[in-house]
């Protein structure tokens, strides 16, 4: 009995720590690629290419996405808002949604399942295919070649994808709560630029969108570098790239909106 | 073996896990201007020791010297400025599949010097050609043929005109045409650039007719060495089980297991 339960608390303790090393070793890739930036930004051309896999390449699901949620925000939001007589808010409703919440965390889940999950496939697959290694032996370093324009090109695709993705929202509330509701234009849009505020809705929304676009893109590029070589590796590490990204975009999202918050005072 | 050495490994010890040493106090040296082959079973060690004179591994006791600087002693960017100096054959060409013929080779190029765009150009056609490849050079390592990507893998390892040239299974997985050809061209780029090649392989028959010299190893141990002829025609045990593929030798055939009547479920049997 006391030997089972001795079994059972090593491997807890194993499996702990095993995670805790795991999240330093990610940690200090991470200090190892921000100081070896200097490739990625110095030849830029390195960078601008990634953002158009990463970040071009996303820009269908990210429109459509943007739209439909969008058109769902504004039916939603207009059954609610006209019990109280405040259907013209419904521009309001819209934005603030988007602008200050589903626009930073959709796009940042669909970053992360579109291009995230992308980024850990083509690096694991480079290593597994002994690509990495030839670098390496050409005496270029793949965390500088490889691994931190791709990381700079999801930091730079997020905040825009988002702004994109709450533009097409709220041109979605329009379609559907001005052109097929009825709600008034003038007070959809009157409404919307009063209440929206830079600095308290647009900016937080854009910082939370960056946070989420660091997390996103150092959490596919690690587990791309450390994938297993092998046709399982790979895959395993694009499902935690994508399980790993969610949650993290989730929680983040908690704690941001916690620092952000501030029981309406701020206006 | 006579002339100036320009790798020499002396005692080196290595294991990927403490309890599972993969090399035995080593000791090599390589001649400057030959080929020299590795010679051994799958697991015997062979390709770690290509890794520990690349530096990517360093190992646990014994020094690698190349071109008279400790490998092992080097830190990254000393050893990223030794490693200009070497190139190395990959075993199935670890092309960059997003890149060209043309982009690969030039790689190495771009990334370490600032030559002009158009001397790049005709460097890269002049590798391309000595692999007979000129004419490849749009075509992306999606459309090249396995025998094909190894000579592109070929241009681009000598892209710098590297002292050192190193081969891991260059042979796996060729046509006789393609080995041929690889064969050859291993030769024939060594003695026309004048650098120093260690072909690491267990291909007997094509290796054996262009090396200069050969190490058999077997467990991580160097167990016969000289030119191919002499160590061939020598009695050693497992260089004669290697080379002529014989099941009885000091390899055996059946990996360690309990008695197989034990294991069938035969009662009283060993």
């Amino acid at each position: 009995m006391v030997a089972k339960l001795k079994d059972v608390l090593g491997h807890l303790g194993g499996a702990v720590t095993a995670r805790i090393w795991r999240l330093g070793f990610a940690s200090r890739f991470f200090g190892y690629m921000l100081l070896h930036s200097g490739t990625a930004l110095r030849r830029f051309g390195l960078t601008i290419r990634e953002i158009y896999f990463a970040g071009v390449l996303s820009l269908i699901i990210i429109l459509v996405s943007g739209l439909f949620v969008g058109m769902v925000l504004a039916l939603q939001g207009y059954e609610t808002l006209q019990r109280y007589g405040s259907s013209e808010a419904l521009g309001i409703l819209v934005a603030l949604s988007l602008v200050r919440e589903l626009g930073p965390v959709v796009a940042g889940l669909l970053f992360a399942s579109r291009a995230g999950s992308a980024i850990t496939a083509e690096i694991g697959l480079m290593k597994a295919t002994e690509q990495i290694a030839a670098m390496e032996m050409m005496a270029v370093d793949p965390i500088a070649r490889v691994v931190a324009p791709r990381f700079w090109a999801g930091v730079i695709s997020m905040p825009l994808l988002a702004v994109l993705f709450s533009a097409m929202g709220i041109f979605g509330g329009y379609l559907v709560g001005v052109q097929l509701i009825g709600v008034d234009e003038g007070a959809f849009w009157s409404q919307m630029q009063a209440a929206v505020d830079v600095r308290e809705d647009i900016l937080n929304g854009v910082i939370k969108s960056v946070v989420f676009g660091v997390a996103v893109t150092w959490i596919a590029v690690f587990e791309g570098y450390d994938a297993q070589p092998t046709a399982e590796g790979v895959s395993s590490a694009t499902t935690r790239t994508v399980v790993t990204s969610s949650l993290a975009i989730l929680a983040l999202d908690f704690v941001l909106t916690a620092l952000m918050f501030t029981g309406g005072n701020a206006r | 073996m006579a002339g100036p050495s320009i790798v020499e490994i002396e005692g080196v010890s290595f294991g990927y896990e403490a309890a599972r040493p993969v090399l035995h106090g080593v000791n090599m040296r390589i001649p400057r201007g030959k080929v020299v082959g590795i010679m051994g079973q799958s697991g015997c060690g062979k390709t770690t020791l290509l890794r520990i004179i690349g530096g990517s591994r360093r190992p646990g006791s014994g020094s690698a010297r190349v071109l008279g600087t400790p490998v092992n002693e080097l830190d990254g960017a000393e050893l990223y400025a030794l490693r200009r100096k070497m190139g190395m054959l990959f075993q199935f060409g670890a092309l960059f599949t997003d890149m060209t013929v043309y982009e690969n080779v030039a790689f190495p190029m771009r990334e370490h010097t600032d030559l002009p765009p158009d001397m790049v150009h005709d460097l890269v056609l002049m590798k391309l050609e000595a692999v007979g490849l000129r004419g490849a050079s749009r075509l992306m390592p999606s459309e090249l043929s396995g025998g094909m990507a190894r000579r592109v893998a070929l241009a681009r390892a000598i892209a710098l005109d590297p002292q050192l040239i190193m081969y891991d299974e260059p042979f796996t997985a060729l046509d006789p045409i393609s080995l041929g050809a690889v064969a050859r061209l291993i030769r024939l780029l060594n003695d026309s650039l004048g650098a120093t090649s260690i072909v690491v392989t267990h291909d007997v028959a094509e290796t054996l007719p262009f090396v200069d010299y050969v190490y058999f190893m077997a467990d991580g141990r160097v167990v016969a060495e000289g030119p191919p002829d002499e160590v061939v025609s020598a009695s050693e045990p497992f260089v004669g089980q290697f080379v002529n593929g014989r099941l009885d030798g000091p390899v055996p055939f059946h990996f360690p297991a309990p008695g197989y009547g034990a294991d069938l479920g035969l009662a009283g049997t060993a």
